[in-house]
């Protein structure tokens, strides 16, 4: 696939970090000149990506989340969101909704988020290696 | 964050982004709230809010669980678009009555 252009950051897994990753995310994003409904859809899923990283991957401690976004052929943008912390012990057991480890004040509903906001969602995970989402998301032609 | 009692409705009206970071307070403010007025309907306004990934689902089902023990009501008005979205996909309007607004 064509890369057409590319942003890489990482931030530390701070809460006060949700909402800079999806309006960095969003603005980059913003190039394929998207509707505002695909602009917040974007900004949702990251920021569901995200939320994973601070409440499961690093529970205890800081860690880093690394953010990587490109666009690709077809007005495609493609995201990345990994960490390098606890990992998933059963990715599709933690993909089902309303599935969750994080108490009563979690819905569960991250990943059924991203999917039905993204047209591809892809995890892969390492029990304490860490998880890697991959996200991507054709911006319509106007 | 304004908050409008009329003693059995109270009326939140929630402003800007609702996300993990933001819920915790959010959901605290709410509660004391709830525990003071004691209402039989809770009316959560969005019409303030521009932002909502599933932390607002977590804290809508668990205001839900809350009333539902004295046996009040949850209803959910002026909903943009983006977030009736969200809500939708959780089935909330299930639980509550949603109003989604112009």
């Amino acid at each position: 696939m064509k890369q057409i252009n590319k942003f890489s950051m990482s931030i530390p897994s701070k809460s006060a970090n949700e909402a800079f990753a999806r309006v960095t995310v969003a603005a980059f994003a913003a190039q394929l000149d998207p509707t505002l409904e695909e602009i917040s859809d974007i900004k949702t899923a990251v920021s569901e990506a995200v939320t994973n990283c601070i409440v499961h991957a690093y529970p205890d401690s800081i860690g880093t989340i690394y953010i990587t976004g490109e666009i690709i052929e077809d007005n495609v943008v493609k995201l990345k969101i990994r960490d390098r912390g606890c990992g998933i012990e059963n990715v599709k057991q933690a993909m089902e909704p309303l599935f969750t480890t994080g108490g009563t004040e979690r819905a569960g509903l991250g990943f059924a988020v991203m999917q039905s906001f993204m047209d591809y969602v892809r995890v892969s995970s390492k029990k304490g290696k860490g998880t890697s989402v991959i996200l991507k998301k054709k911006i319509s032609d106007k | 964050m304004k908050i409008n009692s009329t003693g059995e409705v109270l009326t939140v009206y929630l402003e800007g982004e609702i996300d993990h970071h933001s819920a915790k307070s959010i959901r605290e403010e709410i509660d004391t709230a709830v525990e003071f007025n004691m209402p039989s309907l809770l009316i959560l306004d969005f019409s303030g809010v521009t932002f909502m990934d599933s932390s607002g689902i977590g804290l809508v089902m668990g205001r839900f669980k809350t009333l539902q023990k004295s046996g009040a009501k949850l209803n959910l008005s002026n909903l943009p678009p983006n977030i009736y979205k969200v809500m939708k996909l959780a089935g909330i309007d299930r639980l509550a009555n949603i109003d989604k607004g112009a």
